[in-house]
């Protein structure tokens, strides 16, 4: 029988499960490329270069090493 | 309708078209994906937090922090966006374009429990909350700078309506669509907008202004196809 506490500690793990599965998903190094390019173009940014290619390339590498890391599924599965 | 209240109209109207058509694209794109009853919930609670957010702001609008907004709602879109890309490119791959019959109930990314589809509702309230926001913004903006409230209304209202409109009768044409190829179309929308929003709410300027979303889409798109082959090539080798 499940008392209010571990309802609460359950419905928060579920909580932070979720946001987890969106943000880092299978792959973890997506996300951190994704903050890392995001950090690199507020630098460039603050110093007045021009930055909006930074991103778009980083989404372009990562999905690249990401697809190389994992193989693809086979046909019909 | 004085030539005033027409251009207040016609501004307003083209302006809200393009937020709309962003909003409708991602609204739709969720919903044939993971299913309808969640994406309509994420529809229902990301409308009742606009109207809440215009109710208390009105014509204050403007003082609504929408940079934050767009980076926060950006950001989690490209990278949950990334995620369906790359499971679209595995899954294309996998199955070629020949052969990609897949019942919707046995896609993985169907949402099938008794329960609410968070993913499918935070993605709906999301595109519909952060486009809501920017079509109020240009109807606000507009009509207070032209003191054409009402016709900067009509208009913003009008293109609402058409996008949804047309956004509905699309739908159809989507549930269609296989659902590895719907995962892979939507994943490139949604890292587009994400990559857009973020940038913008970094106040980070594009090259062609809110233009640069077509080419940066054709991009994605091209990118996206190029790994797929690329996958068909290596599950076909090995």
């Amino acid at each position: 029988m499940s008392t209010p506490l571990s309802r609460v500690a359950a419905g928060v793990g579920a909580f932070f499960r979720f946001w987890y599965g969106f943000i880092v998903g299978d792959d973890w190094t997506v996300a951190v490329a994704v903050g890392a390019a995001l950090l690199v173009t507020v630098a460039l940014n603050q110093r007045g270069i021009i930055a909006w290619w930074v991103l778009p390339l980083t989404v372009v590498v990562a999905t690249a090493a990401s697809l190389r890391r994992t193989a693809a599924p086979r046909p019909g599965g | 309708m004085t030539g005033a209240t027409a251009t207040v109209f016609v501004t307003t109207f083209l302006g809200s078209a393009v937020e709309a058509i962003e909003m409708v694209a991602i609204v739709v794109g969720v919903g044939a994906t993971r299913g309808w009853r969640s994406t309509w919930f994420g529809v229902g609670a990301g409308l009742a937090v606009l109207v809440a957010v215009v109710a208390l702001f009105g014509l204050a609008l403007g003082s609504v922090p929408i940079g934050p907004l767009r980076l926060v709602i950006g950001v989690l879109l490209l990278v949950f966006g990334l995620q369906w890309l790359r499971k679209g490119i595995k899954r294309v791959a996998a199955r070629s374009l020949t052969g990609m019959g897949i019942a919707a109930a046995t896609d993985s990314e169907r949402w099938v429990g008794p329960g609410v589809d968070w993913t499918a509702f935070v993605l709906a309230l999301k595109g519909v909350l952060l486009e809501g926001v920017e079509i109020a913004f240009i109807v606000v903006s507009i009509g207070l700078a032209a003191r054409e409230m009402t016709a900067a209304i009509v208009g913003g209202a009008s293109a609402l309506v058409l996008i949804a409109a047309v956004g509905s009768a699309f739908a159809a044409m989507f549930n269609r669509i296989p659902r590895s190829v719907l995962q892979l179309v939507v994943g490139i929308l949604l890292t587009t907008f994400g990559t857009f929003w973020s940038l913008e709410g970094l106040g980070v300027e594009w090259p062609s202004g809110d233009i640069s979303i077509l080419p940066l889409l054709a991009f994605y798109a091209v990118i996206a196809l190029s790994y797929t082959r690329i996958e068909r090539r290596r599950v076909v080798a090995g």
